[in-house]
């Protein structure tokens, strides 16, 4: 097949998605594919997917443009097909103030969360608010930007009066900050590839500072990762359970990944969701398709193979 | 049940590799070299205004005439013709200097790597400014030293800090410095200051490492005397053609006593051998005419002085409330203090967003400090990037001024 792998972007991500965007590239080549990688921030992108006639975009993009559906509704538009989840859903799950609504209505545990909008607090005065956000949600608690990647604008703040210099640092990356109650456990990702969906392996994800920050996922060995997770059967299946729950509800298809967190009761919460996980020699989903057996060119076919029943 | 080793040698990294770890604001400068970004970022010399003509005749010079030379191994010290050069314009600062005592390294980079491989064992006391250059934090940082930050005001060094230290019994090493137009600061150290520090140092007998890329590019006024000068025998001064030439040739230099010298080019030999023969005769050839390189120089002083006034207006004119900020009499810096409250790292994804880069403040302390601090580099952008990155870094500060108070109820 002719395959253009989509990379780069100007995201702080863009780095990340190059790697991960060239890994695939040389794994579908391996298999015999004519590939190709374009980035957005390089060319324009419909001009460079209009050259070269196609079968099939690979989307290896990370953070807003490219999680969020607008390459996707882009691709629609101009009838190319993609690799992995729709418009639509893509929008759902980037958002983590949309897909924590959408998971908890359809009874997925995610812990407790309230949400700050940076327009709120501009013009409705939300920041009286901040202590009732507090107070709702508990200390320690966790600050992520809404719609953004790799940990960038998460911070963990442990006394009140940190709370607003972490929602300024979250709302740097987002115009909304979602402040989540901080579970503690172990953390662990499900990834699923294929149509339909199929879960790989549990990882569990270990960082050495007890952190996993933007630098401890992107040094090699600041983490420690083991997979299957070190779970008892029974608390194992609990979170594949939540994270096959999570893929359905979002409407994630071919490529994802859940990202969870197993509390000291054994009870799976789930963090978040990804439509494009990463791809880069620390990455999850590989991890997890090496743990069950197959390469990342066999990751790679896979996935491409799911798109024939299309 | 397999532990994914993504290292495998993750357990055999020396301690000093620790602080080798990617980073969020790496990350975020990724995108910040994207053209739609106005960069204020990087320190990068205007080389395109060197006139490319003459620098390829140079080079066709070089080839032509010594290739034999240029493309074989050399000395670790530099060829003699050019660390004759790199004397000569040391002499235009003041500075009395023998040839023999120059080992010419691969940028001034390079010789404070070697003198933190020379001179710093684990744990040994390195006194430097707050901020300093962050190239000398992660240089001299690899040899496990301590910092001792002596802070800077508008007249450099707050040489009474140092003064303070060793009163409670701090032994530092050596001291370092960037007297003028310092990075990232880009203040200059007063007379006053440079007298008592060199004084303070050889009653202490502690040496100074005096670093010095940047004293060519002044703007106005009289030159300070550099601190080499005032105590020959106790400070190692570094140069580099890197601003008045060209960074691409890695040209740089260490003036220092006999026993140094002779310990530099040891050290310089055990990692490189030799700089490069072709690009060291280039130089070489570079400054073997005077109209040129001093026309040259002229000319790039003059596009850095005419960026700085523009950058300075442009502060003046999107920061007046919201920031505080240098006024470097030469050199590529501009150092900005904004409100405490502002938080210039986790600021920079916004900034990137909005298309303007700078350096977050905390790159150049080794302790943490700088958060509400940035560097604004003028040397690179034309003078219409400066004023619209300046301007786009105005409303940013502005709209997160506003959250900030919205945030405070």
């Amino acid at each position: 097949m002719r395959i253009a792998i989509v990379a780069g972007g100007r995201t702080p991500e863009r780095d990340v998605s190059l790697r991960g965007g060239h890994r695939v590239e040389t794994a579908l080549a391996s298999l015999g594919h004519d590939a190709w990688t374009v980035d957005p921030a390089e060319r324009k992108l419909v001009e460079a997917l209009r050259e070269r006639p196609l079968d099939l975009c690979w989307l290896a993009l990370h953070g807003k443009e490219g999680e969020d559906g607008t390459v996707q509704r882009l691709l629609d538009l101009e009838h190319v097909a993609y690799v992995g989840t729709r418009a639509l859903d893509c929008e759902l799950t980037f958002d983590k103030v949309l897909a924590k609504d959408v998971l908890r209505r359809a009874n997925v545990p995610t812990p407790d969360w309230v949400v700050i909008e940076g327009s709120a607090l501009r013009d409705l005065g939300a920041g009286a608010s901040l202590a009732t956000a507090v107070e709702r949600v508990g200390l320690p608690c966790v600050v992520k930007p809404s719609r953004s990647g790799s940990a960038l604008g998460v911070a963990v703040v442990e006394r009140a009066a940190d709370l607003a210099a972490a929602v300024m640092a979250a709302l740097s990356y987002s115009d909304a900050a979602i402040v989540e109650r901080r579970v503690s456990g172990t953390e662990v990702a499900a990834g699923a590839i294929g149509d339909p969906l199929e879960q790989l392996p549990l990882v569990e994800v270990e960082p050495k500072d007890g952190v996993y920050d933007y630098g401890a996922r992107y040094t090699a060995g600041a983490t420690d990762y083991w997979s299957p997770a070190r779970l008892e059967p029974a608390t194992a299946a609990a979170a594949s359970d939540a994270a096959a729950r999570t893929l359905g509800t979002l409407g994630i298809r071919s490529i994802g990944r859940v990202d969870l967190i197993i509390d000291e009761d054994g009870e799976p919460w789930v963090l978040e969701a990804n439509v494009s996980p990463g791809m880069t020699e620390t990455s999850l989903v590989p991890m997890a398709a090496a743990a069950a057996g197959l390469s990342l060119a066999h990751l790679c076919d896979r996935v491409i193979r799911s798109m024939g029943s299309d | 049940m397999a532990e994914f080793s993504i290292d495998r040698f993750v357990d055999r990294y020396a301690a000093r590799a620790a602080g080798m770890t990617a980073s969020e604001v790496r990350a975020l400068f990724a995108v910040a070299s994207r053209p739609e970004v106005v960069s204020l970022a990087g320190g990068m010399p205007f080389v395109q205004a060197l006139p490319n003509e003459q620098v390829a005749a140079v080079a066709r010079t070089v080839l032509e005439e010594h290739g034999d030379v240029a493309l074989q191994y050399g000395g670790g010290q530099g060829s003699n013709r050019l660390r004759e050069r790199l004397v000569m314009l040391m002499a235009e600062e003041g500075i009395d200097a023998d040839p023999d005592d120059v080992v010419v390294t691969a940028g001034a980079q390079q010789a404070l790597d070697l003198i933190g491989k020379l001179f710093i064992d684990p744990g040994d006391v390195i006194a430097v400014e707050a901020p300093a250059y962050v190239g000398a934090l992660t240089a001299f940082g690899a040899y496990q030293p301590r910092f001792l930050p002596i802070e800077i005001d508008d007249d450099g060094m707050l040489v009474e800090q140092l003064e303070q230290a060793l009163v409670r019994g701090e032994r530092p090493t050596f001291v370092y410095t960037v007297p003028n137009f310092g990075n990232p600061a880009g203040v200059t150290m007063s007379s006053e200051r440079r007298r008592h520090l060199v004084a303070l140092c050889r009653e202490a007998s502690i040496p100074i490492v005096e670093d010095n890329p940047y004293g060519l590019l002044r703007f106005e006024g009289e030159p300070e005397r550099c601190l080499r000068t005032l105590d020959p025998e106790n400070v190692i001064y570094l140069g580099t053609v890197s601003k008045t030439f060209s960074p691409g040739v890695r040209v740089g230099w260490a003036l220092a006593e006999q026993s140094v010298v002779q310990r530099l080019v040891l050290g310089k030999e055990s990692a490189d051998l030799c700089s490069s023969n072709l690009t060291m005769l280039m130089a070489e050839e570079w400054f073997s005419d005077e109209a040129r390189w001093r026309g040259t120089l002229a000319g790039l002083v003059d596009t850095y002085r005419s960026r700085r006034d523009v950058m300075l207006d442009a502060l003046e004119e999107h920061l007046p409330d919201v920031g505080t900020w240098t006024h470097p009499g030469g050199g590529f810096y501009v150092w900005v203090t904004v409100p405490d409250w502002l938080d210039t790292k986790a600021l920079l994804a916004a900034a990137v967003e909005r298309q303007v880069a700078y350096v977050p403040g905390t790159a150049f302390y080794p302790d943490g400090r700088g958060a509400d601090q940035m560097r604004l580099a003028f040397c690179y952008p034309t003078e219409a990037r400066i004023r619209e990155g300046v301007a786009r870094l105005g409303s940013l500060i502005h709209d997160e001024t506003e959250l900030y108070r919205s945030l405070r109820g």
